[in-house]
């Protein structure tokens, strides 16, 4: 199915959020999740299902300023 | 206040803006803003609002120059290697623009300061390098109920995004916790092209001057990124989290502290 990850469109397998972290090699703990503009708590990832067309951003922490 | 007729001359391309005239440039010259660190960010913020006529700038670090700074942080010259940031800082800002008044504090951000040196501004820039100060300043200016002007870069990318606290979604809204130490690169090992300073810090100028004139749309409830490599922006939207730690519907966050490792890096893409 056809989500779009950080605004680019995808082709996916079925599945949660945490799948397609996993698939992407990206730690939990690294990113913030949104999926269609609304933030889904960490403990939420394994049990919020992506549906066909979701806008999902993984939002990378970004601390450099000096 | 009545400008001098240099003062006039000096502003004309501002006061010449139907936004901004007169009236606006004065709000200008009143407005008090805080620099959190005078490095990457803070160069190019403290500059353009020292040109801008900002009344008051307050330049915040406790760290001296390094060689390594001067590939980005154009506040410094090469002169000043060695000298604190600050005393560097105000040299500058007096010599764009006498009008300015510099206020400077040699030290670190902590929980310990920051709400009585924030309560003398009215807006916060967040020019800091590591996710401790990042979470301190924002919960710091959810309590002290100052906008905030965030900004990070890192390697080809760059965020900025301003939080005005009880209205807008706020840092820990998107991102609760610093990211787990571990898992951090350091700024060092990580690096970052350096024009990315002047991009990320001059937006963030830009807001502040929005702010203080009350005009446009500000960049609140929306993450700007920046891709230098693409030359790309992309606006992510975002909103206040009901969950919130800070400023939730239920916070258990209710006075400041210092969250995580202040020596942990910059962090970040896998």
């Amino acid at each position: 199915m056809q989500v779009k990850v950080n605004g680019k469109s995808e082709d996916i397998q079925s599945g949660s959020v945490l799948d397609l972290l996993t698939l992407k090699k990206i730690d939990p703990q690294m990113v913030a999740v949104e999926v269609n503009d609304k933030m889904i708590d960490r403990e939420h990832l394994a049990t919020t299902t992506l549906k066909e067309g979701d806008l999902v951003e993984f939002l990378f922490y970004m601390g450099g300023g000096r | 206040m009545e400008f001098t007729e240099e003062q006039i001359n000096r502003y004309s391309r501002h006061i010449l803006l139907p936004e901004v005239g007169g009236k606006g440039q004065k709000k200008i010259a009143k407005a008090k803003i805080l620099l959190v660190g005078a490095g990457g960010l803070g160069s190019p913020a403290a500059l353009y609002l020292a040109a801008a006529g900002v009344g008051t700038i307050g330049l915040i670090d406790s760290d001296v120059v390094d060689l390594t700074n001067l590939q980005r942080q154009i506040l410094h010259h090469t002169s000043d290697i060695g000298r604190p940031k600050v005393v560097s800082g105000k040299e500058k800002i007096a010599a764009l623009n006498p009008d300015v008044i510099v206020k400077t504090y040699e030290e670190r951000l902590t929980a310990g300061n920051a709400l009585k040196i924030f309560s003398e501004y009215d807006i916060i820039i967040d020019g800091v390098d590591n996710f401790t100060a990042k979470f301190l300043i924002n919960d710091a200016c959810f309590f002290a109920d100052k906008p905030l002007i965030h900004g990070g870069i890192l390697r080809f990318d760059g965020r900025v995004t301003t939080i005005v606290p009880k209205k807008s979604a706020c840092y820990r809204c998107v991102f609760k916790t610093p990211p787990p130490a571990g898992l951090v690169a350091s700024c060092q090992e990580a690096g970052v092209i350096g024009v990315l300073a002047g991009i990320i810090g001059t937006i963030q100028a830009t807001e502040a001057l929005k702010l203080i004139l009350g005009i446009g749309r500000p960049l609140t409830d929306r993450l700007l990124d920046f891709d230098a490599k693409k030359t790309l922006f992309r606006e992510i939207k975002v909103k206040r989290n009901p969950h919130c730690a800070l400023c939730g519907d239920h916070p258990t966050i209710t006075e400041l502290f210092d969250d995580g490792d202040p020596f942990a890096g910059c962090a970040v893409r896998p």
